[in-house]
């Protein structure tokens, strides 16, 4: 995959290398960057944005960069975003702060990776961005140098995404869908602008960008797969009522599913505090999504060797909190059957959870943050893959067998994620 | 030489079940808490997951969540023509260790005490005559009624999520409840566990007997349910390893499934692990405290000033901890003088073994706190006056466990290994039960804590000394609450049954039960104890000490509950009068 997408770049980089960014608009005066109102939409968005996701190290100071930031390409480092001159956005305008967002250049005009999610946020409208910078400015200035760039040759070519934003890159305010309610406008901003969701969970081409035919669809990524938000009945969210994605979203899980992995940073940094409104809004533009025209895979039969040797194991280890039937508890054990992220087109996921053990997010609203236990040292891959196996074609679940070798593709993986 | 940490506005030591509770209730106020815990941290998912939480060997046997004796101990003589020597592998009780104390590996059964056990002197003095009780015995009131403490036992019952029958509320008998409990506001927050056939025909056997047999009350839950700070615990899957065991399923009550999920999330709270408290420092005067010494794991020692100190470490340490920071008097059996180390006291337990032909109990289909009770022999639900003794306790059909290794029955007088042992486990496994009672022990002059003149631990302490045996008074009170076990095994129908009536001498190698009490009582008076009716020092009122510590002797049941609902009467004493007014909250 790496050196198809060299292919490509360097490809691109011949016909591209004259292209333009996409112009600004002068900068509205009399912004009040002292208004209280101001900045406080501020804080929001960034909420919204989770930009403290990537711009906050965890154990270090808010928004001083320095995390790193997993890529298919390389790693990056998220720059330091406090009000710092020397090493911080302090000496930027806040022009330069606006082109960034919505256009994806730094100062002086540097090309951004898209890792820092320009494609979405060049949806936010420019009020909303300076109430960004407005916020951001009140922040504590933080000296931290950050060297953002860790990519390989050539991907450490800022110049080289030139090419990538004129193919992938539709610079662009959000504009409401007409004949749609205002609910699911908001909705729809959110989920497409500062929430960046597809970020995450549109599947990528090979340089890395969506998909823009299978637009939240699921994809694999930081060895997680982020799960299917359209309408399917099955991996999506067909089976998820409005208020069960107000609830997952509120306090990190609902009757059905719990948040772990990633998205359990997203649900404490982000949805989690976000205003009702906000969280019905983005559930009203979920709940609208089409499902892919796909039929799902026919069930394993349950005489299938690996189905008879899973369900002995789900028995011995896991019926005790995820009951007999697969219904777990309300609040505490997830739900194995009709739950979206069991029957995903990809396992990762589970098969992650499973080796590693997880921790449910831990919220204001629901405090308890029940985790599994890693089953790593305890079973075998063989014995992984019978039990995912049997939860993803048991009780009504239909999905493809888990096959040992996608286990240890998961086991073998680093671990520190 | 210690450095000196900046001032926080309250240490608590140890944290535990009270620890915990304190905690939780002080931090509501803004002010920042540091807990200080000997052991190390533990959860669920990482200390007693589903995936090993079921280990015999390793929780049971080899003691994995309890302290390590090289670490601390204490010695042990029956009276004072012994020599104490030091207690080197636990036996009859199991001090805790770590974040949870005791609430991590106990049986859940979460019991109230009876109205008439907080006034027991003056019950028992006006019902019997003061000549009844033994001259050395030297039980007290507790200085609190039960109608006060109400509101408090609902409070730690509500946390847990307890499953129980009412038999009381409001002063309305509840059929299928404890008729002898005291008035309770409300039900218990979940129904009672689902019972296993033993117990089911303990019970039917106690009616046919005239009894009213009700169902323990369990911390280990019927049913899924979110406890009002928004922690949510799972239902109990009978798996049968709790007493010795941490739950792996989130369905037993301990701090860790109730408490510090929301503690963790506080930013006034502080949590120091491996942290352990060598004294409590005070002032010139004596009577303030200043806060805490300690060492941490690589030695390094740190004095930690505070406003507020609250001990909340396992009951025998919290003396021991007193008596080496010099704060009240020690007390002295032979002029009965001094309140620190006095009325210790313990737990008089007994069982009867009933082994049956035909029965199959599935002893595996267990909970720390499933089963059938009766109290009518309980503190002074019935005359003693024919009797000759004071005290009693419940008695009942609990399934606790049927696990392999210690859960094996035998009739007496089988081999202890070889085929013919196997032949009887297998014989003798699914049909044969054991009943327990579970009786008081009152407090009497010769039976204290205090500091051991020779032996010492590893950071050059004297070690804690513990003087205690069983008076006559107890053992004509367990030989009786067996006989009547007994009556009621009879009925179940066995081939045989063998009673073991707790005997003297107190053995501290064979295993009983963890409910050490006493040494730093409550009461009425300073000359009799240590703390007022608040759990305030008398001698330094910017001190509070939580824990059985406080018993001035122990009821006929399993001390948790009582132990729970005192840790939230002292919070509230604390938030509501004390931080208002700080200084004594009783004069003395």
């Amino acid at each position: 995959m790496q050196q198809s997408a060299l292919a490509g770049l360097l490809l691109i980089l011949g016909v591209c290398a004259a292209c333009a960014a996409a112009p600004v608009r002068p900068a509205k005066p009399a912004h009040d960057k002292q208004s209280f109102a101001e900045i406080e939409r501020g804080r929001y968005l960034a909420t919204a944005g989770d930009c403290a996701a990537c711009h906050t190290d965890p154990g270090g100071k808010p928004y001083a960069g320095g995390r790193p930031v997993e890529t298919p390409f390389g790693m990056l480092l998220a720059p330091n975003l406090t009000p710092d001159r020397a090493t911080g956005i302090g000496a930027w305008s806040d022009e330069d702060f606006v082109n960034a967002l919505l256009n994806g250049r730094g100062a002086g005009g540097t090309r951004l990776y898209p890792a820092m999610p320009y494609t979405y946020y060049t949806k936010m409208s420019r009020d909303d961005a300076l109430a960004i910078r407005a916020y951001l400015n009140t922040l504590e200035p933080v000296h931290n140098e950050v060297k953002s760039n860790q990519l390989p040759f050539p991907f450490n070519i800022r110049l080289t995404m030139a090419g990538w934003d004129l193919l992938f890159f539709h610079a662009g305010r959000f504009q409401p869908v007409a004949g749609k309610s205002d609910e699911w406008n908001r909705g729809a901003y959110l989920v497409e602008g500062p929430g960046h969701c597809g970020l995450c969970h549109t599947p990528k081409n090979f340089l890395g960008a969506d998909e823009t035919d299978n637009v939240l669809q699921g994809s694999v990524l930081q060895g997680w797969f982020a799960p299917d938000l359209t309408g399917d009945p099955r991996r999506g969210l067909g089976s998820w009522s409005a208020d069960d994605i107000i609830a997952y979203l509120k306090t990190g899980h609902n009757r059905i599913s719990f948040a772990t992995g990633p998205m359990s940073e997203v649900i404490s940094d982000s949805t989690s505090r976000m205003t009702d409104d906000d969280l019905k809004a983005i559930a009203a533009y979920l709940k609208d999504q089409a499902a892919p025209k796909e039929s799902p895979p026919a069930a394993v039969s349950a005489q299938n060797n690996s189905m008879r040797s899973g369900e002995t194991i789900y028995v011995d280890n896991c019926s005790a909190c995820h009951g007999p039937g697969g219904k777990g508890i309300t609040h505490l054990f997830p739900a194995l059957d009709d739950n979206p992220i069991v029957q995903s087109k990809d396992a990762t996921s589970l098969i992650r959870v499973t080796l590693e053990g997880a921790q449910n997010v831990a919220t204001q609203a629901a405090p308890t943050g029940p985790a599994m236990p890693a089953f790593y040292w305890k079973l075998s891959n063989a014995q992984i893959a019978d039990a995912l196996t049997y939860i993803r074609n048991s009780w009504g679940n239909r999905a493809s067998a888990v096959s040992s070798g996608q286990v240890d593709d998961v086991r073998s993986e680093p671990t520190q994620r | 030489m210690s450095q000196k940490l900046p001032a926080t506005d309250i240490v608590i030591i140890g944290l535990g079940w009270t620890g915990s509770i304190l905690a939780e209730a002080l931090t509501r106020t803004g002010l920042n808490v540091v807990a200080l815990e000997r052991g190390p941290w533990r959860d669920t998912s990482t200390d007693f997951p589903t995936t090993y939480a079921q280990d015999e060997l390793r929780y049971h046997i080899r003691h994995d969540l309890f302290l390590r004796p090289a670490q601390e101990t204490m010695t042990f003589r029956n009276n004072a023509n012994q020599t104490a020597l030091p207690i080197r592998t636990w036996g009859s009780f199991m001090p805790p260790n770590g974040v949870g104390g005791g609430g991590v590996h106990w049986n859940a059964e979460t019991w109230r005490f009876l109205p008439s056990d907080f006034q027991l002197r003056s019950h028992l003095v006006q019902r019997y005559g003061e000549k009844f009780l033994p001259e050395d015995m030297t039980i007290q009131d507790w200085g609190v009624t039960y109608e006060e403490m109400e509101p408090y036992y609902d409070k730690f019952e509500y946390l847990c999520g307890t499953s129980g029958k009412a038999g009381n509320i409001g002063g309305k008998k509840q059929a299928g409840g404890n008729p002898f409990e005291g008035p309770r506001a409300r039900d218990y927050p979940t129904p009672p566990q689902r019972q296993p056939y033993a117990p089911t025909l303990f019970a039917a056997a106690a009616r046919e007997l005239g009894y009213s047999p009700f169902p323990q009350p369990s911390g280990n839950l019927s049913q899924a349910y979110t406890n009002p700070l928004g922690v949510a615990l799972g239902p109990c899957t009978y798996c049968g390893f709790c007493e010795w065991f941490g739950c792996g399923n989130y369905s037993k009550a301990s701090p860790q499934t109730t408490l510090l999920p929301v503690l963790v999330r506080r930013p006034d709270f502080e949590a120091r692990t491996l942290c352990e408290v060598t004294r409590i420092n005070l002032d010139g005067s004596g009577k303030r405290a200043t806060g805490v010494t300690y060492v941490d794991a690589q030695g390094n020692v740190w004095e930690q000033p505070a406003e507020l100190v609250v001990l909340c470490a396992f009951q025998l340490f919290n003396v021991h901890l007193l008596l080496l920071s010099g704060i009240g008097k020690p007390y002295d059996p032979h002029s009965g003088e001094g309140v620190i180390g006095r009325n210790y006291s313990y737990q008089v337990t007994s069982s009867v073994d009933a082994f049956f032909d035909n029965k199959n109990f599935n002893p595996f289909v267990a909970s720390g706190a499933i089963g059938m009770c009766i109290d009518e022999f309980n503190g002074d639900n019935f005359d003693h006056g024919p009797h000759g003794f004071v005290g009693g306790g419940y008695m009942g059909a609990v399934q606790t466990n049927g696990r392999p290794i210690l859960g094996t029955r035998v009739p007496k007088g089988t081999p202890d290994w070889g085929a013919a042992w196997k032949k009887a486990v297998a014989e003798n496994y699914l049909s044969s039960y054991e009943a327990a009672t579970h009786g008081s022990c009152y407090s009497y002059r010769d039976a204290y804590l205090d500091l051991d003149p020779t032996y010492t631990d590893p950071l050059g302490r004297k070690l804690l000394r513990i003087n205690f045996d069983f008076h006559q008074n107890e053992m004509k009170m367990s030989a009786f609450l067996t006989d009547r076990l007994a009556e009621i095994i009879q009925k179940m129908g066995p081939r045989s049954i063998e009673k073991n009536p707790r005997k003297g001498p107190y053995t501290i190698t064979k295993y009983q039960t963890t409910h050490t009490c006493g040494g730093a009582i409550m009461g009425a008076d300073p000359k009799t104890s240590a703390l007022n009716r608040y759990l305030q020092s008398w001698d330094v009122p910017n001190l509070f000490v939580t824990g059985a510590t406080i018993f001035p002797q122990n009821a006929g049941y399993n001390p948790t509950g009582t132990v729970g609902a005192f840790a939230y009467w002292a919070a509230d004493a604390i938030v509501n009068q004390y931080l208002k007014h700080p200084g004594p909250l009783v004069p003395s």
